[in-house]
């Protein structure tokens, strides 16, 4: 299967990652002869292109993007949703699955909901457009969202999706996770704040080895203790 | 240049042995310590021990500039507030900005304003916050270097990290890092601000009587201190986040890989000594 | 800029805090864990960081030579500030200190100045000329609910360890008169439910807030309701009941 560990080097704004040969990918700028991280984040290199994954900050949207938001305002026309990122998205009625007259947004979607949707684009000015034609887009009615870091949205799915799928099947729930470090879960609520307890594990603890069976061992501990819990 | 304290006494700084009152060298540092993501609700945060200084740098951002004429179409606004508790110094400071806080602010502000890539965050803000929880001279240098890493634990892209000390001179020798006492009684004071790499000077202040002799000394010797402190903040950031990197060691060869993002927006026009490529926006892969 | 917090959220807090099992854990009539680091600002005169859960706060005591009170002229003075600086929270802003930094600052000196804390008869120099005056500064750090609190506490362990700079009169340095150990308790009521020491999640669904600050006898020393919401008479008995209940330990904690 895999060759053994790849040493992943961190890297610091300034430090160079590349030369005159590298193609410059996410992450990076090109200064003279160099290639160098622009961020503080994990040095990689995909597609011919070296690059940085960033190990912290705000969630950066970029179209295509599931995300968990939530509404923060409204218009008869438009609603705004914070996504979590620098800037709030907005969402037109014709991007949704409803038919909205103008002036009555607010049936469909009011200021305090949460709901499913995908980044439809981000112009040059960071504008953010949402949209709902995703099957999976919807307004959240039940469950509830926990937050993680954006950085760390790749930790909580796992290599090819091994944590998430670890979680659900310990949990029972169904999950969502939102590209912008909100995650939607539904079940009922021992096994949602397992969950929860879990998400800050990966989160705070996603600096220690040994992680995935650092949770496996803490849902195990979980369960265990009922015996009428699911075990699979 | 903290000039808080207005007495007239003179007092010996260096003796016989050429050693300052707290036994330093003219070229040596005072003890630093520096801890990175001390703060939960701040985006990105660092604590730096300098001396007898506290400092707490926090970052918050890019988030959307408020209010709302203030926002600039093509990039993030930069904007440091440097502030000093008012316990932080030995006679107490009333709360709230004074002019000397707000002249602090504006060099900082302007320093992290050349290092930023502010054009990919247009209508946005970066706000660094600096609170001085105690003082002991060169605030500003000890400010300025944990806001530096307080930007990088932000993942505020950045070309590079700043790092600020201090030089002065003090009963006619040119020192390095000038403690409180040291400050008040010396000759000169200069907090200086750089990129050790590519040598740029980001912030410059003097104050006080330096031959051209004595200046160039005593750059020489803060572009060395600075270049140290660089290290510090490297060391600081990368043990932080140490682990990470070994759990990410698992390869993706298998999964399929993601959708590539698109192409970067044609880079903006930059002056010719300046060509940067444009930075492409996170892709956040399921490795 | 406030966060939004959405529908899911605050009935998913409410929802919890009912059934005595709390968004962190904690039963409805459980104090966040506290740390104290008492003189971590030495150009104070005395100083306290105090950690109530996530919340943390740094607050500093300036004793200096001013003129008394024309009413109280043998007595010192206590003034307290508070400065919620926008490092400790997306919410807080730069600017002149608004109504909740104000209300802060004045239930924080309530609460020691009713309890008679400090024995300002102690700290006349010369009387009607020169006194000393003990200046309280809270600084907040980190806000992660329930700063009334922490800056109480903060306040009481910073002055617990205080020096006057008698010093400066040629005399010699001594401590800060201390004779009594108010301890403020907070409860945050959502809806029908009571909760101790709310964290930030449970403040910002919270309809209305009581902090109630009592002395080792078992005494009220100031108490102060905040927000839109109301109590019953019960309730605020209640709420009473709780802080007597979990005051002692907080208070060999800030004494210690």
């Amino acid at each position: 299967m895999n060759s053994g560990p790849v040493r992943r080097e961190i890297v610091i704004p300034g430090d160079v990652i590349g030369d005159r040969n590298s193609k410059p990918g996410q992450g990076s700028f090109v200064e003279g002869d160099s290639v160098y991280s622009s961020l503080l984040g994990i040095k990689t290199a995909n597609y011919g292109r070296v690059g940085v994954i960033r190990l912290s900050g705000r969630y950066m949207p970029y179209p295509g993007d599931f995300v968990i938001g939530i509404v923060e305002d409204r218009g008869p026309s438009h609603w705004l949703i914070d996504i979590n990122a620098p800037y709030p998205a907005a969402l037109h009625p014709a991007e949704t699955p409803w038919r909205v007259d103008f002036g009555d947004t607010g049936r469909f979607l009011e200021i305090g909901d949460a709901l499913i949707a995908t980044i439809l684009s981000v112009d040059e000015i960071k504008r953010i457009q949402l949209t709902m034609e995703d099957r999976s887009a919807r307004r959240i009615t039940e469950g509830q969202i926990v937050d993680i870091s954006p950085s760390k949205v790749a930790r909580l799915i796992g290599k090819r999706g091994s944590m998430i799928a670890m979680l659900k099947d310990y949990t029972g729930t169904r999950m969502l996770v939102g590209q912008n470090g909100r995650v939607w879960v539904d079940g009922n609520p021992r096994d949602m704040a397992i969950v929860a307890r879990a998400v800050e594990i990966i989160e705070d603890k996603a600096q220690v080895l040994g992680l995935t069976e650092s949770v496996r061992a803490f849902l195990e501990g979980e369960y265990q203790k009922r015996p009428d819990a699911r075990l699979r | 240049m903290e000039d808080i304290e207005h007495l007239e006494k003179k007092m010996k700084l260096i003796d016989e042995n050429g050693l300052r009152i707290d036994g330093r060298k003219p070229i040596q540092l005072r003890p630093i310590k520096m801890e990175v993501g001390v703060l939960k609700k701040a985006d990105g945060s660092a604590y730096l021990e300098w001396g007898g200084n506290k400092v707490l740098a926090a970052v918050y951002g890019p988030r959307e500039a408020h209010p709302r004429h203030m926002q600039d179409p093509t990039r993030a606004l930069v904007q440091c507030r440097y502030n000093m508790a008012p316990f932080s110094v030995t006679e107490r400071k009333r709360p709230g900005p004074d002019r000397r806080s707000v002249e602090i602010s504006k060099v900082i502000s302007e320093a992290f304003n050349s290092v930023i890539f502010t054009e990919q965050f247009p209508r946005a803000s970066v706000d660094i916050f600096i609170e001085i929880l105690q003082a002991d001279a060169g605030t500003r240098c000890a400010g300025l270097t944990a806001a530096s890493m307080a930007l990088a634990d932000a993942g505020i892209p950045m070309r590079d990290l700043v790092a600020s000390c201090a030089v002065g001179k003090i009963d006619g020798i040119v020192c390095l890092d000038l403690r409180k006492e040291e400050d008040n009684y010396g000759d000169a004071d200069m907090p200086v601000a750089m990129i050790p790499r590519t040598g740029e000077i980001l912030l410059l202040q003097m104050d006080g009587h330096l031959t051209l002799e004595e200046f160039d000394r005593g750059f020489t010797m803060v572009k060395d201190a600075i270049g140290r402190i660089y290290e510090m903040q490297k060391e600081a950031l990368r043990k932080r986040y140490a682990v990470s990197a070994e759990e990410l060691e698992e390869p993706a060869e298998q999964a399929p890989p993601p959708e590539p993002r698109s192409e970067p927006e044609p880079p903006e026009p930059y002056p010719p000594e300046q060509q940067f490529q444009p930075d492409q926006d996170d892709m956040e892969g399921q490795q | 800029m406030t966060e939004i917090v959405s529908e899911l959220q605050r009935d998913r807090v409410y929802r919890l805090a009912a059934s005595g099992t709390r968004s962190d854990g904690r039963t409805p009539e459980e104090v966040r864990p506290i740390t104290v680091e008492k003189n971590f600002a030495t150009n104070a005169e005395g100083s306290a960081r105090v950690k109530l859960g996530n919340t943390d706060v740094l607050v500093g005591v300036k004793v200096e030579m001013g003129e008394p009170y024309p009413d109280t002229p043998d007595s010192g003075v206590l003034s307290t500030g508070a400065e919620l600086v926008p490092l400790a929270s997306p919410e807080f802003e730069s600017g002149p200190p608004r109504p909740e930094a104000i209300e802060l600052a004045r239930v924080v000196d309530r609460g020691i100045r009713e309890a008679h804390t400090i024995d300002l008869k102690k700290l006349c120099i010369t009387p009607k000329e020169k006194v000393w005056i003990c200046f309280v500064d809270i600084h907040a750090l980190d806000y992660d609910g329930n700063l009334f609190d922490a800056a109480s506490y903060g306040a009481l362990a910073a002055l617990t360890c205080t020096k006057v700079p008698a010093s400066k009169l040629g005399l010699q340095d001594y401590p800060l008169p201390i004779q009594n150990y108010p301890v403020s308790i907070t409860a945050a009521k959502i809806k029908d439910v009571i909760v101790i020491d709310p964290n930030l999640q449970e403040e910002q669904i919270a309809d209305a807030r009581l902090t109630v600050a009592t002395d080792e006898n078992g005494d009220i020393r100031a108490m102060q309701k905040g927000l839109k919401g109301s109590f019953s008479y019960e309730e605020v008995n209640r709420i009473i009941g709780l802080a007597l209940k979990v005051s002692d330990v907080i208070r060999a904690k800030l004494k210690a």
